[in-house]
């Protein structure tokens, strides 16, 4: 019987092409090293030869050890989910976040202490300072982002993830675009654009993952059981259909050459500057707000035991959001060669989006209705909870900042950092936090280690979180009125070097605080490393497999 | 509130969104183009994002390649390239940026954070040794500074070998280099570096206004003089006295 099996056991088609795909882009990645301008490129090139001829190792390995079988859709009347790919992502979202709040931690030290760029190309400032802001946004909150969609995808549809391979090239290939942007950063490689420096192969590669993974979403809500798709699902289509608008946009560049890593954007100038924050404004508004509020409009429930306060008020926080928040863009280039109206269109905008932000806020928060009890137990929903309240604050200080008369004030200064933070470290931070924190256990089928652990999370990492935000605060708005102080004869009171030096004392509580955040996540990295090392618990037990209320 | 309220699938519109995924992407797609395209197009033809201002001019080989420097070690992250008419800005930088200023710059460097001044008018306000100086080591200019010291730029002789590819690159994208820019790029970049150079004067007809920078190195010219040439040119190439502010104004 068992020669019979190995006779009829064939490779599929994608398996067949994708192997054949992936020796051609070795060859040819191959050939760019070998005729690389830069020694940089060239190792980029090798890096995809490489990992091309590791993905062909991995599919070949994976068709020898499969069972001619396809793999079981349902099991037991239950979905047979896939959670692989989710395990691989939450655990590259730890790792990349606590490498990621390491880099800012220093970056901090190295505005504080200027010896800590220590002179070299690789430790600068002006290099670091992507890295960080790459890590924690696409590496740390991307991972994020991949792990609960593939989670609510399949949980929401009650179907098993569509493809074999496809969720895995999404979770790699996603990865290794990492690497590469990272790598490149330090190594001196960037098209100088904020939260956009990648350049063009690697955004090449990304497009190339990102539609897979828009696919890989599609194929597995046209493979499900229940008839509506549910909210959190809505959020995270308009995050990726859209994040793959806004990246097409603004990367719209032409290499100087196939075997040169540089290459020169179409716009320049006042156009580039506007399609670059019509961009970076929704990379804020739809990869760390719509993806994220997807998070939150499943975990908040499920771990709170209770439907979404109102269904009617999450459809009109979906429309008017995605609709409001693309036109936001230009309130990051008040006063500047923006024609005025741009801006005008940009500050009404910035302030309407205020609505649709606290509606969902509200939405999330009074999810709590009749369970309010279990913020004081569950430290895990404190956290979910708290970073609905960090959104909320954030999403009424954005406008506030958008008004031109504070702009003029805020702008250039550190209370733009401030802002970014109390959105980031709070709600994108804890949102993931709380997130990874339900989830890790669920797909690993643990028992969560200590929740004493998470308690001591929340508490350090809050405070860290306030001490830099109000550290940013001050810092903020003190430089920038001793910008514009005058003397009694009518001189600028402060030479810039002046407003600097003031900064120090805010700099180093940013530090402390940045520090605290740190730290909370390491206690989290041990919590998590313990729950996975735990035996297994059984899933007869697991109430948290339970299906979703519906809807 | 306790009773929490309305859990009923609405119906219409929003029941075929929420059952019909293509539908609900092509949905979304719509709705996030409208804003894009109403504030990006009409930048593309308005008179005072595209006019021309006397005096401005693409980059200088020997300038482009500074740019590119600074684009790489990230200096957009701390500096700022546009003064905004507010009265202590143009007192402590000069004249408020105007977009022709930046035409030539794919891609711009606007910037969105001072750790350090506002660098859109710098060029000639220090000289080129104390650009040098200051860029080996800021803190021996500036005793607070926290700006970081880039001694290895004086140290990395400059890798232009396929500065013409990008020029030509460039212009392909709208900038006005004309075959004579592009075949002496080599040689003007020579020129740009020393003082006396016998083809000076060719590339001052080339590129007006262009900053004559004396090597440092004895090898030839490093990263560090590219940077400088660039420095030394922001912010120059319009004459504010001939600048009339009111003539694109409707």
């Amino acid at each position: 019987m068992a020669q019979t099996t190995q006779i009829l056991k064939k490779m599929t088609v994608s398996e067949m092409s994708l192997s054949a795909i992936f020796i051609a882009l070795a060859f040819a990645t191959a050939f760019v090293a070998i005729k690389a301008y830069t020694p940089v490129f060239a190792f980029h090139a090798a890096l995809f030869s490489l990992g091309s001829l590791a993905a062909v190792f991995t599919i070949v390995t994976y068709y020898r050890s499969r069972s001619i079988e396809p793999t079981p859709q349902v099991i037991n009347g239950r979905p047979n989910y896939n959670y692989g790919p989710i395990k691989f992502t939450a655990i590259a979202a730890l790792f990349w976040g606590i490498a990621g709040f390491l880099v800012g931690l220093y970056l901090a030290l190295e505005l504080a202490y200027p010896q800590f760029n220590l002179d070299l190309p690789w430790t600068n400032f002006g290099r670091l300072r992507p890295l960080h802001t790459s890590a924690v946004i696409f590496a740390f909150g991307g991972n994020v982002l991949l792990a609960c969609s593939f989670y609510i995808m399949q949980r929401t549809s009650r179907a098993r993830i569509a493809g074999v391979i496809a969720p895995w090239f999404v979770v790699l290939g996603y990865n290794f675009f990492i690497l590469i942007a990272g790598t490149g950063y330090l190594l001196g490689v960037t098209r100088g654009h904020e939260y956009a420096e990648p350049e063009w192969y690697a955004i090449l590669w990304l497009v190339i993952v990102w539609v897979t993974y828009l696919l890989v979403y599609l194929f597995t809500l046209a493979k499900r059981t229940e008839p509506h798709i549910y909210v959190a699902n809505w959020f995270f289509l308009a995050f990726i259909v859209t994040v793959a608008v806004l990246v097409l946009g603004n990367n719209t560049e032409i290499p100087i050459s196939l075997f040169s890593s540089q290459s020169v954007i179409v716009w320049a100038g006042v156009q580039d500057a506007m399609i670059q924050w019509w961009y970076a404004h929704n990379a804020v508004g739809f990869f760390l707000t719509a993806g994220f509020l997807g998070i939150m409009y499943y975990f908040i429930p499920k771990r709170t035991g209770r439907p979404i306060y109102s269904y009617r008020l999450s459809i009109v926080h979906f429309w008017s959001l995605i609709f409001l928040y693309i036109w936001a863009g230009p309130h990051h280039l008040h006063y500047t060669a923006l024609p005025d109206w741009a801006q005008t269109l940009g500050m009404i905008f910035s302030v309407v989006l205020w609505m649709p932000s606290w509606g969902g806020m509200i939405n999330g928060v009074m999810t709590l209705s009749g369970a309010w009890d279990k913020l004081r137990t569950d430290p895990v929903l404190r956290m979910l909870v708290v970073s609905v309240a960090f959104y909320g604050m954030s999403t009424f200080e954005g406008p506030l900042m958008s008004v031109k008369a504070v702009n003029s004030l805020s702008h250039y200064t550190d209370w733009g950092i401030g802002h970014v933070h109390s959105g980031s470290l709070g709600w994108v931070g804890f949102v993931s936090f709380g997130a990874l924190y339900c989830l890790i256990p669920w797909v690993w089928r643990r028992q969560l280690y200590s929740l004493k652990l998470v308690n001591w999370h929340f508490w350090i990492s809050t405070i860290g979180i306030v001490f830099y935000i109000s550290a940013m605060w001050v810092a903020g708005i003190m430089q920038g009125l001793m910008w514009r102080a005058y003397t009694p004869q009518g001189f600028l009171e402060y030479s810039f070097v002046e407003t600097t030096e003031a900064l120090h004392p805010e700099y180093l509580i940013r530090a402390a605080g940045g520090g605290l955040f740190l730290i909370g996540a390491l206690i989290m990295a041990y919590n998590i490393y313990r729950t996975i090392a735990s035996p297994m618990i059984d899933l007869a037990d697991d109430v948290a497999l339970s299906p979703l209320p519906a809807e | 509130m306790s009773q929490n309220v309305n859990h009923s699938p609405s119906g219409g519109l929003q029941k075929l969104m929420e059952t019909n995924s293509i539908l609900l992407v092509v949905a979304i797609l719509i709705l996030v183009s409208i804003g894009g395209v109403v504030e990006i197009v009409p930048l593309f033809y308005l008179k005072n994002t595209i006019e021309k201002v006397e005096g401005v001019r693409p980059y200088s080989p020997l300038e482009l390649a500074g740019y590119n420097i600074y684009v790489r070690e990230g200096c957009y992250t701390c500096h700022s390239q546009m003064i905004r008419p507010l009265r202590d800005e143009v007192e402590r930088y000069g004249h408020y940026s105007l977009a022709a200023e930046s035409m030539y710059d794919h891609p711009h460097q606007w910037g969105s954070k001072r750790n350090g001044p506002d660098l859109a008018r710098v060029g000639g306000k220090y000289s080129n040794d104390w650009q040098r100086d200051h860029l080996r080591n800021p803190r021996a200019m500036v005793p607070t500074s926290i700006m970081p010291g880039y001694p290895f730029l004086a140290k990395t002789l400059l890798n232009a070998e396929h500065i013409t590819e990008q020029m030509r690159t460039l212009r392909v994208v709208g900038v006005p280099y004309t075959d004579a820019q592009i075949e002496n790029a080599h040689g003007d970049i020579q020129a740009q570096g020393k003082l006396d150079h016998p083809d000076a004067r060719a590339l001052s007809q080339r590129y007006p206004n262009a900053i004559i920078n004396d090597v440092s190195g004895e090898n030839g010219v490093t990263e560090e003089d590219a940077l400088i040439a660039y420095l030394q040119h922001l912010g120059v190439s319009v004459d504010f006295k001939l600048y009339d502010d009111k003539a694109n104004i409707r």
